[in-house]
């Protein structure tokens, strides 16, 4: 029986100990600024949060198990499906790992592509970003005029790959197509048109007294915070951690063009919110300085590795030999070498890390994702207590957040 | 007869596999082939059992003793300046030689160096938590029970992270079949209904792309379409698809109506 003034979650056994008036509040799992599938326990003062238990395993797949099982082209599509706001930066972070393993060079044309790519769906995923927490927070405007723009990008991504969410645009050992005629153009016309776009957005939100008051000194993460807790991306870098895997450890080409990383110091939502938007211009730098990379290049788009790669579709039609061996890749799979390797990249939303371990066998022994989500949603049970009820959204909209990747 | 299926292993297994095929290795440098690491491994082995140190695609790999993971971790983090700890997780060896192993993965900001500290731990041995040092291993280890139960101790809230709290076994295991095993099939019908409801309700319907064509409730019958829940007759059901007084369905488009674009905007 339950005893007077003690309520407790009946389902759930936490124990919260107390004998004031807390009260207990289940946010989520659905919840629409729960940005998925998040169940918070909050213990509440009050309005005061006092005590904060993220539950979370929702949306739970069992992709690792699933890598454990597929052979490594299979499990590529399953990538889309992680952070599905931004798939190519998974398709991405997943082929560069087995890359890694085999020790394969991708030709520079597809690393152009890949990197035009790269950027487009962080720009995207920063829209989405912006547009959903500006909604959660209370202005709409900006959600309709965000998701115009990222409809534009979705357009750009549509042409190359004919898809809209699951791109699967870049496969190990390159990019299945080179760039569609025109493509350029309408690239080069998004290029144009997102600068007025971005100064609309901040035009609503920068000098908003409600956006302010909800956003600045809300949600502090301090230095010492963001590094014992693993944040990574524009989490850390709002803590005044300059740290960017693209600029310190460069793949790619990003060692070739010229881009900043923005940091401050402000350490709070505010200072995110400008972080986001300012790597969204950095993001078009990049872009603005691929367009002329590309002509430079030759056509190749897959690399020349014969044991790993099937051979390009000319030659799999003439050649005997080819099609005996992309016979073989499709059906059995390749054998990358027996090692490990742990590579990381900078998704949208922080440091993407795949960790592969193979024996030799066409299957992973082990596939372990670092996701940058799972490690910002940890935190909340550290940043959550003592702050308002109100602004927990504000938190957790300013997290950045996807549940496709936190559970996996 | 049952087919016969390996319990200590599994998963998918490759269908060919060549007995005289060798696979290659990736290559394993050595430590003094870089002057950051070589001084971090001297520093590590004058107080700590290195058991072997390389590396491996610019990463350092060091092994160390399961029972020292607390202070090596507490060194690394204030000595060494390993001021991240990405990642932690294991890898099922239970099958080979009844073992875990475990790394951590860090980071050095300063340094721009990365390095993953690995050991290795019996089945049921318990390993010291490291939270106090790194906060980000309190997911990180709840997920590494889940997944492997692996028994962690010092840990201020050992639960289950992904997996609900009572699930049966450990689902990363290689043991662990790949439909879940007869607790996880039926986990909803144990929970909701109660176990002898099993029989009631029967097993779950793992083909996704079954059938049932007189249930015309879930499915509008694949020779001719029905409207929703009428009874099952074999002859063809006569449909009027403008319903009375519903919304009108368009069945002739006029072209003159629409506006095309010629270009995206």
């Amino acid at each position: 029986m339950q005893k007077v003034n003690r309520l407790q979650p009946f389902f759930e056994n936490l124990v919260f100990e107390r004998e004031d008036n807390h009260m207990i509040v289940n946010f989520g799992p659905q919840h629409p600024s729960s940005h998925g599938q998040l169940r918070l326990i909050l213990e509440l003062d009050g309005e005061l949060v006092t005590k904060a238990v993220p539950d979370i395993g929702y949306l739970h797949r069992g992709m690792e198990k699933m890598a454990e099982n597929m052979i490594y082209n299979e499990f590529l599509p399953t990538t889309d499906r992680m952070d599905y706001i931004a798939p190519t930066s998974n398709n991405y972070g997943f082929s560069l790992a087995v890359e890694k393993l085999i020790g394969l060079d991708v030709p520079r044309r597809a690393k152009v592509i890949r990197m035009m790519l790269l950027e487009l769906s962080r720009i995207t995923s920063h829209l989405f970003w912006i547009a959903t927490h500006a909604l959660d927070v209370g202005a709409m405007t900006v959600f309709l005029y965000a998701f115009r723009e990222r409809e534009y990008a979705m357009d750009l991504f549509e042409d190359y790959c004919g898809a809209r969410l699951t791109h699967s645009a870049i496969r190990i050992g390159g990019v299945p197509l080179d760039l569609p005629k025109d493509w350029i153009n309408s690239l080069i016309k998004f290029i144009n048109k997102m600068p007025a776009a971005l100064a609309t957005y901040e035009g609503l939100l920068d000098q908003n007294r409600i956006w302010k008051m909800r956003l600045e000194n809300v949600g502090v993460i301090s230095p010492e915070m963001a590094q014992s807790w693993g944040c990574s991306g524009p989490m850390l870098r709002g803590s005044g951690i300059a740290w960017d895997i693209r600029k310190e450890e460069p793949y790619e080409l990003y060692d070739e063009v010229e881009f900043d990383v923005p940091v401050t110091n402000r350490c709070d939502c505010y200072g995110r919110y400008k972080i986001y938007m300012q790597e969204m211009r950095e993001s078009l730098k990049i872009l603005k300085q691929l367009i002329p990379m590309h002509k430079e290049t030759t056509p190749e788009i897959m690399a020349d590795a014969p044991k790993y790669i099937s051979a390009p579709k000319e030659q799999i039609m003439t050649q005997n030999y080819s099609l005996m061996q992309h016979f073989v890749l499709i059906t059995q799979g390749m054998r990358p070498p027996v090692g490990e390797v742990y590579v990381v990249t900078e998704s949208p939303k922080g440091e993407l890390g795949f960790y592969i371990n193979s024996q030799g066998d066409p299957y992973p022994y082990r596939l372990k994702v670092r996701t940058p989500s799972f490690w910002h949603t940890s935190i909340f049970q550290d940043l959550l207590p003592g702050q308002y009820l109100a602004d927990v959204v504000t938190i957790i909209g300013n997290a950045n957040i996807v549940f496709g990747e936190i559970d996996r | 007869m049952r087919e016969y299926s390996d319990k200590k292993n599994r998963q998918a297994k490759a269908y060919y596999s060549d007995r005289f095929y060798l696979s290659p290795q990736v290559p394993k440098e050595k430590v003094d082939t870089d002057n950051i690491f070589l001084k971090d491994i001297k520093s590590l082995e004058s107080l700590f059992v290195i058991k072997e140190a390389y590396i491996q695609k610019g990463q350092l790999v060091v092994y160390i003793s399961a029972k020292d993971n607390l202070k090596v971790m507490k060194f690394l983090k204030n000595k060494l300046k390993y001021n991240f700890l990405s990642d932690i997780s294991a890898v099922d060896w239970l099958a080979k030689s009844g073992e875990f192993e475990i790394f951590y993965q860090m980071l050095s900001t300063s340094k721009r160096k990365r390095m993953r500290v690995k050991f290795f731990i019996k089945e049921k041995e318990e390993i010291k938590s490291v939270t106090s040092i790194y906060k980000s291993a309190d997911w990180a280890e709840r997920e590494m029970y889940d997944m492997f139960g692996v028994r962690i101790t010092g840990h201020h809230f050992m639960k289950r992270i992904l997996m609900p709290d009572d699930w049966h076994d450990h689902p990363l295991r290689k043991t662990y079949p790949l439909i879940g095993d007869e607790e996880a099939q039926w986990y909803e019908i144990d929970k909701i209904f109660g176990r002898e409801y099993r029989d009631v309700i029967g097993p779950e319907e793992r083909d996704c792309a079954k059938i049932v064509e007189k249930d015309t409730h879930r499915f509008a019958r694949i020779k001719h379409e029905v409207p929703f829940g009428t009874k099952y007759s074999s002859e063809e059901t006569q449909t009027e698809y403008q319903e009375e007084g519903g919304i009108p369905i368009v069945r002739k488009l006029k072209k003159s109506d629409v506006k095309i674009l010629k270009e995206r905007p």
